[in-house]
């Protein structure tokens, strides 16, 4: 066949960015959609031609081609915690989060389930609970996200991402001991090999198909039991000036900070902090640890003062051992 | 006055059928790859019963001369359907538009400028109509076809 090129005129060269800039925003909006054209949305072709009848042009339209864009059942879950997610034994209602997105072209309800009984791991939770993270706010908040309904899974939009939750009730495990919990999310349409399809099931009376997620993901999230408490207990003495124990002005308070550590784990990056109460002036470079006089700044040591409060760090403290802390105001 | 009635309806028809001496038909089809079990990938291409963002598409434009006489001047233009990317043409010689219809060039010859102000080539997914013209006239009983492949977006 023999084809030419049409003519391509100059003057169309300084046309280019006035359309072009118009056109934009359509190019803005087709890249912000990730997932795709929406299911249900139809593609017409309709083609024309021209051509010389012996002097008169006739202009002749092709058929229209019409298509429906079907739904593409696409479901991704992750665990969303940076790291295992402490607890201590017994405790109740210990919040696992998890990441389930909807990365077909269509709304689809999710379908999901927990299995707290892993093989493999230490112990199992004594129960589990699933929640929606219905505010949107990454965080469990009790009383305003809502319990999960097997009956009326949550509806997510096409490239719409939730949080969900999952509450976990410790048993007596020992410290160190890990818990393996799994979620697993489904499109509820069905789910299966890729390319499996549900006839006229999908979004806007097209076909449902499987994606390359097989419809269904899971992803599994970890408790770290840490058999670890600190106990804090906060004494003062009053020296006045006068040889007594009288809470005059110029009277010297010692306050005594013991920070007890219980359990037969360890904590890690513990910081006592304390603020000057009012009405009374710190004295200087007077925080002792266990006996040991600190500086103020923030520096090599563990104590400091910044104007308000002191701190002193601890960093690993483990289960039965027990550090003094001291510092002194001036009552004003 | 009803006799001459009665004649323009019989001359209308084939006036109609003079006119369109040259028949266009648009069709779509489902490229797909499927890899066997030897591992060598077997492309079909099927009727377009089922499309999901990512299927390529191949849209097959026939045309047919059914007149007695030679049409000159052949020119076929298709949009490309908004859901659809363009990809390639398969048949050569066609000039292409990134501005709704208005003008055509070679893609190489069309600049876009991007989101961020810079002018940039024009790149396939630009493309939003696709255009063949026939060099020689189609013969009386001629005809062909014309092919380019889209993409689901």
């Amino acid at each position: 066949m023999s084809v030419c090129r049409r003519q391509y005129s100059k003057s169309t060269a300084w046309r280019l960015p006035v359309w072009l800039s118009a056109l934009s925003p359509l190019f803005l909006a087709s890249a912000a959609n990730a997932v795709g054209t929406p299911a249900g949305t139809p593609i017409e072709n309709t083609a024309t031609a021209s051509y010389d009848d012996g002097g008169s042009t006739v202009t002749v339209d092709s058929n229209t081609v019409s298509l429906i864009v079907d739904e593409l059942l696409d479901i991704a879950v992750t665990w969303a915690d940076p790291g295992d997610v402490t607890a201590a034994p017994d405790e109740d209602d210990v919040v696992l989060a998890f990441t389930v997105t909807n990365g077909g072209n269509g709304p689809e309800p999710v379908v999901l389930t927990v299995d707290p009984n892993r093989a493999g791991d230490d112990f199992d939770p004594d129960a589990v609970t699933l929640f929606v993270d219905t505010d949107g706010n990454g965080v469990y908040d009790a009383g305003t996200d809502t319990l999960y309904n097997a009956g009326s899974p949550p509806v997510l939009a096409a490239d719409e991402s939730i949080t969900v939750f999952i509450l976990g009730d410790m048993p007596s495990a020992a410290d160190g001991e890990r818990s393996e919990v799994l979620l697993t999310g489904t499109a509820a349409t069905g789910s299966g090999a890729p390319g499996t399809v549900f006839a006229g099931q999908g979004e806007g009376g097209g076909d449902a198909v499987v994606g390359s997620t097989g419809a269904s993901d899971d992803d599994s999230g970890f408790y770290a039991i840490v058999d670890a408490d600190l106990d804090l207990t906060k004494s003062a003495t009053v020296v006045d000036p006068f040889g007594g124990a009288t809470q005059v002005p110029g009277a010297v308070v010692t306050y005594r900070l013991l920070a007890e550590a219980t359990g037969s784990g360890s904590l890690a990056n513990v910081t006592i902090t304390d603020a000057i109460p009012a009405d009374t002036t710190y004295v200087d470079d007077s925080i002792t640890l266990d006996g040991t006089a600190l500086t103020d700044a923030t520096d090599a040591d563990a104590g400091a003062y910044d104007g308000s409060t002191i701190s002193v760090a601890l960093g690993t403290v483990t289960g039965g051992s027990s550090n003094i802390i001291e510092f002194q105001v001036v009552i004003d | 006055m009803k006799y001459l009635f009665a004649l323009l309806a019989i001359v209308a028809p084939i006036g109609a059928a003079m006119a369109n001496q040259v028949a266009l038909d648009s069709e779509v089809f489902v490229e797909r790859s499927v890899e066997q079990a030897d591992g060598n990938v077997t492309v079909t291409m099927e009727e377009p019963t089922r499309v999901v963002p990512g299927d390529s598409l191949v849209f097959v434009l026939s045309y047919e001369n059914t007149g007695a006489e030679p049409a000159e001047n052949f020119v076929v233009t298709n949009p490309i359907p908004e859901a659809v990317a363009f990809v390639e043409a398969i048949d050569a010689g066609a000039v292409y538009s990134i501005d709704g219809g208005e003008n055509f060039a070679a893609l190489t010859e069309l600049r876009v400028t991007g989101e961020d102000g810079v002018d940039r080539a024009a790149q396939p997914v630009d493309v939003t109509h696709i255009r063949w013209t026939l060099t020689a006239p189609i013969a009386a009983g001629g005809s062909g076809q014309l092919r380019f492949r889209g993409v689901v977006r």
